[in-house]
């Protein structure tokens, strides 16, 4: 039996060196009786490039493999010799993977996503074959209801609620309703819908027919955004396959389901990830949000009615109606049912994608599958939902995943970004961060959004300088809730949170900033004041060699220091000192 | 795009004499007529030449049959359009969230130093620009840069300068 190697390329992978590993892979077993197939991102990023070996039915994973690995791994597949043990996956890892619940990301890291034999092989397009013969819209909308899938693009809106607005707004004279997809996957420190782009496209147009077949739509149109040019390549791929098979087009298997399917680039806005303002840009528009109603289900893309939804709540779709709503309710919480998509950032040992049931604790995330924080530093806090949401300190760590009880705590669950924080990072420069986001992002329709974020950027900035002022914080305060209130649109509304939460939970930082000059991360440079411990300093002269402004001074083998006038706090001197003299408060 | 009998490329100057319209003739016949195409025909144009000129955009907009503010408004609205040129590699530095903890102010730091010249400004042997982006989705290898499709991640500022020096001893 041929032998069968699965290289991971996802753009995480490639990054990591995987196409040179393929290459090296192909060189080296020519004509051998192998396959090197590719597939997409298997979520465990820190292991990237992996190599999946299947011989005889045995499945042997290679992780972090580099040239010598390669070199080892075709001796083992030759036969030869079986030396490349030491590359192969860590039981601990191998079991991370297990724990996990796998529906958006079924099929990620497992099937060439270019390849829909495979996807069919895993019971792909099994909705399209069989189900829908036997159930109607109707009974389609009832089975999201009883999943009780809540959107995941981040405020978890009923999906089911949605699709019957669709459904039931009056069908235009020309018969056009459209099923649209967000793949504007906007949010900094969020990559689970590239990762299902790029790994399972097939999951994502098999969600979108469901889509059509419930509302009856003909048409659809994917929004992906530009900076993922892979995944526009792969799902253009899927598309084109999809249609050679009659799953895409006019008579879709010889039923009366027609569906059209096209990919549209997004140019860049995070407001685009706003349905208003991304049927804005579709039309060729600049994207701007505009009021609801009327809802897209009434009047969406050219004032046809349209339901929109992300990535992963399509790519869950074809996994309830093929199990059932109740199975996916049975997973999760009262108030949040089934899995979520959550990708693993920051100060983590091992990042990457991790799908869990709802329900499970944020301590489940990163001490569980995350493996806790990198150099076993202090956990400080997680920032969940992006520009949108808050950080979330250290002593909420057994907060519950759940729409609700995140949503208490002041942060959201959001898309799924999960960026970890530890006792390095300064919370008031995290909230000037989101805020130059948000004020930059702001679309400008809603002054208090438009020149309140900048306001509060402004203000953020001089603290983060040592020129914050007594009243700043209750100024910040306010001004977070008259943004809250003046603005149209979700983006405008959440964008104080970042600030509203880093204040609600780290004040006394803020106020170490303010009134004593201080930053406990030592990250804000101008409150930062380097000085050498004399007793530990050598007189090596490394340090006066490297400063770049020659502040500092000392003879050999003498004590050294440091002038604080003309210290411009670059770091250098602390970066090279071999004893650890250089103190920095 | 209903102006036809309007002037056509022929007619136009570029002050960048490196803009040659007769290029963009296939992408505007392909989208003449086709609602909500703007985006696309900004995007493609930028794939043709680089960058957006305004004098390109004003031509653009004569052509598409709507007024050169609407044009311009949109190609300023969305981060991807450039309206100056770029040197030949495009450096993208991310910005997200995941490399901001993980100090991509550093990195910027370092590629300032080791191409010597602002954000957005060519390098004068015309090899680099380098830009401040958002998120680009590869947060677990953070910090991370893009130059042109290639991506490079877990970067350190001396890793990053090495990668600077390679392409420019690469040409």
């Amino acid at each position: 039996m041929s032998t069968q190697i699965i290289v991971g390329k996802g753009s995480c992978g490639i990054a990591a060196g995987a196409s040179r590993i393929a290459a090296l892979l192909e060189e080296g077993l020519k004509g051998r009786d192998c396959s090197i197939k590719t597939a997409g991102c298997i979520g465990m990023c820190y292991l990237e490039p992996i190599v999946d070996v299947i011989e005889n039915g045995a499945k042997r994973t290679y992780v972090r493999v580099d040239a010598d690995a390669v070199a080892e791994i075709i001796k083992a597949v030759s036969g030869d010799e079986n030396t490349a043990e030491q590359y192969e996956i860590p039981k601990e890892d191998d079991d991370n993977l297990h724990k996990q619940t796998r529906i958006a990301l079924a099929n990620c890291g497992i099937i060439n996503p270019e390849d829909i034999d495979e996807y069919i092989a895993r019971d792909g397009y099994k909705t399209i074959t069989d189900i829908i013969r036997e159930k109607s819209p109707e009974e389609i909308i009832g089975e999201l209801k009883t999943a009780g899938l809540g959107g995941r693009g981040g405020a978890g809106f009923p999906t089911w609620f949605k699709w019957r607005a669709a459904r039931d707004a009056p069908v235009p004279k020309d018969g056009i309703k459209y099923v649209i997809c967000n793949a504007d996957e906007g949010d900094p420190g969020a990559f689970m819908d590239r990762a299902v782009l790029e790994g399972d496209p097939h999951a994502l147009i098999e969600g979108m027919l469901l889509c059509a077949y419930a509302i009856g739509a003909p048409q659809g149109v994917v929004y992906v955004r530009a900076e993922y040019p892979l995944a526009i390549q792969r799902l253009e791929t899927a598309i084109r396959q999809a249609e050679e098979r009659g799953y895409l087009g006019d008579h879709i298997l010889g039923t009366d389901l027609s569906f059209t399917l096209r990919i549209n680039a997004g140019a860049g806005a995070f407001v685009c990830g706003e349905e208003t303002a991304l049927i804005a840009s579709l039309e060729g528009e600049r994207g701007m949000p505009r009021l609801k109603p009327p809802f897209p289900a009434q009047k969406g893309f050219w004032q046809k009615p349209s339901n929109i939804n992300n990535v992963e709540t399509y790519a869950n779709v074809p996994w309830i109606i093929r199990n059932g709503g109740a199975a996916f309710s049975a997973m999760g919480t009262e108030n949040s049912k089934g899995t979520k998509v959550f990708a693993l950032t920051g100060k983590i040992k091992k990042g990457g994608l991790v799908e869990i049931p709802m329900g499970s604790t944020i301590r489940d995330v990163i001490y569980g599958v995350g493996g806790g924080i990198r150099d076993d530093k202090a956990f400080k806090a997680v920032q969940m939902g992006g520009p949108s949401g808050g950080c979330i300190p250290a002593d909420l760590i057994d907060t519950m995943i759940d729409y609700r009880t995140l949503a208490a705590t002041g942060a959201i669950m959001g898309s799924g970004g999960m960026v970890v924080m530890d006792e390095t990072t300064c919370m008031v420069d995290m909230a000037r961060f989101f805020l130059d986001f948000t004020c930059k992002e702001s679309c400008g329709k809603c002054i208090h959004c438009r020149i309140g974020t900048r306001r509060m950027l402004e203000i953020l900035t001089r603290i983060t300088q040592g020129e914050g002022k007594d009243g700043d914080i209750e100024l910040l305060h306010d001004l977070a809730l008259q943004i809250k209130d003046g603005s149209l649109c979700g983006l405008g509304q959440t964008a104080p949170n970042p600030v509203l939460t880093t204040i609600k939970y780290f004040r006394n930082e803020y106020e170490d900033h303010i009134y004593h000059k201080k930053c406990t991360a030592k990250q804000c440079k101008p409150l930062l004041r380097y000085t050498i411990n004399a007793e530990k300093c050598t007189g090596c002269t490394l340090c006066s060699r490297k400063c770049p402004v020659d502040a500092i001074t000392g003879t050999v083998k003498n004590a050294h220091v440091i002038d604080p006038d003309k210290c411009i706090k670059c770091g250098k001197c602390a970066e090279v000192c071999r004893f650890k003299a250089v103190v920095i408060e | 795009m209903s102006n036809k009998c309007c002037k056509n490329h022929t007619d136009w100057q570029m002050k960048d004499a490196a803009i040659d319209l007769a290029r963009l003739e296939p992408v505007l016949e392909q989208y003449d007529g086709v609602q909500g195409s703007l985006i696309t025909i900004l995007q493609k144009a930028q794939e043709l030449y680089g960058y957006l000129p305004v004098d390109l955009l004003a031509y653009i907009a004569m052509r598409a049959g709507v007024k050169p503010a609407k044009v311009l408004g949109v190609a300023t609205f969305y981060t991807q359009f450039r309206l100056n040129p770029v040197g030949k590699n495009l450096i993208m530095l991310c910005q997200g969230t995941a490399c901001h903890v993980n100090g991509s102010a550093a990195i910027e730091e370092a590629i300032r130093e080791e191409l010597g010249v602002e954000e957005g400004a060519i390098t004068p042997d015309g090899l680099f620009t380098y830009n401040n982006v958002a998120c680009l989705g590869c947060c677990s290898l953070s910090p991370v840069m893009m130059i042109g499709e290639d991506t490079y991640g877990t970067l350190t500022p001396e890793r990053a300068k090495e990668i600077v020096r390679r392409i420019r001893a690469d040409g």
